[in-house]
């Protein structure tokens, strides 16, 4: 199946994740709760062969993430080899889980940029929310041993109900590591974070707060560049999700699977290995990364919507999430006949004294055991 | 700008040509410039061993077009604010 109405340009980006094993257990992430079933399956020579053939179609920025990508064996090397293919090389790493001397030799191999995930300035709200007692610690020497060494640092904070009253001291810390840049995430409600959303989505009032308290620094210091993510259930219009299905960006699950974006295979569609077929093939012939190309998939609101091209209808996998159809528009614009389950959830978590579930092993193979209960009856 | 001071493109930068896009483009984390021809040509030069005089020189010779020198200076000029570039000294 071709998509009627749009050509296909190569993907520029490309997401290697190595592993979804992950020595942190954040309750914000937006692995898919299944993850327990997805085996670790790709080898080095398995990961060089994709590299190779996305390079060779035009792709220039690769990301090396997880689960925790420190922790598979062959880091150092796939790094090395996407160096010498001439790829902008990212590792996107929780800075736990390897030997602190891995960083030097990552700027040996020839890495460009760390983003390095920090949840807070306090060792106390970091446990929280990644039950891990030594990751504040670790991170915090992760990031000195990356300026140490000359590596880019980008610090990435995703931002929730644990940690929003924190951002200006988030900011301060940022910048006393040595940040290049801060991103201030709001995080995006996939996979984990959706399961928790009760717990972690913050009110409106916290984050308007939050905004202004990073307007301030960058009006009155430029010394570190800062990005401010806006999270979409507070808006009226989805985002322009991955920039269009199948146009720029390619993931590599852990276990040889192609996706459009990180949490696509949470659609009922059939996704390509690439133990299967090349790159190239994938990109171009497959049915699932087509499927969504143009917009003669589209129904109404969007088919007819004069802001089509601009935002796609949204994210496919939120439209599935929330109404069980993953051709409908994202709800969360205020034309979708679902908006209101967007609003609600909103209005929801606000009286919500709801726990968090940690993402681990454990707890995902009891959601998996759910879901085979519930199907069965 | 110092004119007759080495220029090289900041290490956490990324310059290349690209055959799939036809032109010289400079890489930063999770985003690309395409570079124009002539913002290509200069930028290749900044290498280390060449200075804003040096590129003056070198591309005046192979365009056979003395009227560059500004547009040269102009563009290190921007590239150096947009930190792309930096004295290779101060390395």
């Amino acid at each position: 199946m071709k998509p009627d109405n749009k050509t296909i340009s190569p993907p520029l980006w490309i997401l290697l994740e190595l592993t979804h094993k992950c020595p942190l257990e954040c309750t914000y992430c937006y692995n898919q709760l299944d993850f327990a079933n997805t085996k670790d399956s790709m080898t080095k020579d398995d990961w060089f062969r994709v590299m190779e053939e996305a390079r060779a179609m035009g792709a220039v920025q690769l990301g090396i993430s997880g689960g925790e990508p420190l922790l598979n064996k062959d880091l150092l090397e796939i790094v090395k080899k996407a160096n010498e293919l001439k790829f902008y090389t990212n590792l996107i790493t929780s800075g736990v889980g390897a030997d602190i001397s891995i960083v030097p030799k990552l700027k040996e191999a020839g890495l460009k940029t760390v983003q390095l995930g920090i949840q807070s300035s306090d060792e106390h709200t970091t446990t929280l929310i990644t039950n891990n007692q030594n990751a504040f610690k670790d991170k915090m020497a992760f990031a000195k041993a990356c300026k140490e060494n000359g590596l880019q640092l980008i610090i990435n904070t995703c931002i929730t109900r644990q940690n929003i009253h924190q951002i200006g001291d988030i900011i301060e810390m940022a910048e006393r590591l040595g940040a290049n840049y801060l991103e201030i995430a709001n995080i995006q409600y996939y996979g984990w974070a959706l399961e928790n959303i009760n717990a972690l989505l913050p009110t409106r009032e916290q984050l308007a707060e939050a905004k202004a308290i990073t307007n301030h620094y960058r009006e009155n210091r430029k010394d570190m560049k800062v990005f401010f993510v806006v999270p979409d259930y507070f808006a009226t219009r989805p985002k322009a999700c991955m920039n269009g299905w199948g146009s720029t960006f390619l993931t590599i699950n852990p276990s040889g699977v192609a996706l459009p974006c990180n949490t696509a295979n949470t659609l009922p569609l059939n996704f390509p290995n690439v133990k299967e077929y090349s790159v190239e093939a994938i990109w171009n012939d497959s049915e699932a990364f087509n499927y969504f190309r143009g917009d003669s998939w589209m129904k109404e609101p969007c088919r007819t919507c004069n802001e089509k091209e601009k935002d796609f209808g949204g994210c496919r996998c939120q439209a599935y999430a929330l109404t069980k159809d993953m051709h409908e528009a994202d709800p969360v614009c205020d034309k979708s006949g679902f908006h209101h389950v967007v609003t609600s959830k909103v209005e929801e978590s606000i009286t919500s004294d709801k726990q968090p579930l940690y993402r681990n092993k454990i707890n995902s193979m009891n959601i998996i055991a759910n879901r085979l209960a519930r199907s069965c009856k | 700008m110092q004119r007759e001071k080495f220029l090289v493109v900041n290490s956490h930068f990324q310059l290349q040509y690209e055959e799939k896009q036809s032109c010289y483009v400079l890489l930063y984390p999770e985003g690309m410039v395409q570079l124009s021809f002539s913002a290509g040509e200069i930028m290749s030069l900044c290498d280390g061993k060449n200075s804003c005089d040096s590129i003056i020189t070198a591309l005046v010779e192979k365009f056979s077009n003395q009227a560059i020198e500004s547009d040269v200076i102009e563009f290190l000029d921007e590239a150096m604010s947009r930190n792309w570039i930096i004295y290779h000294e101060a390395r």
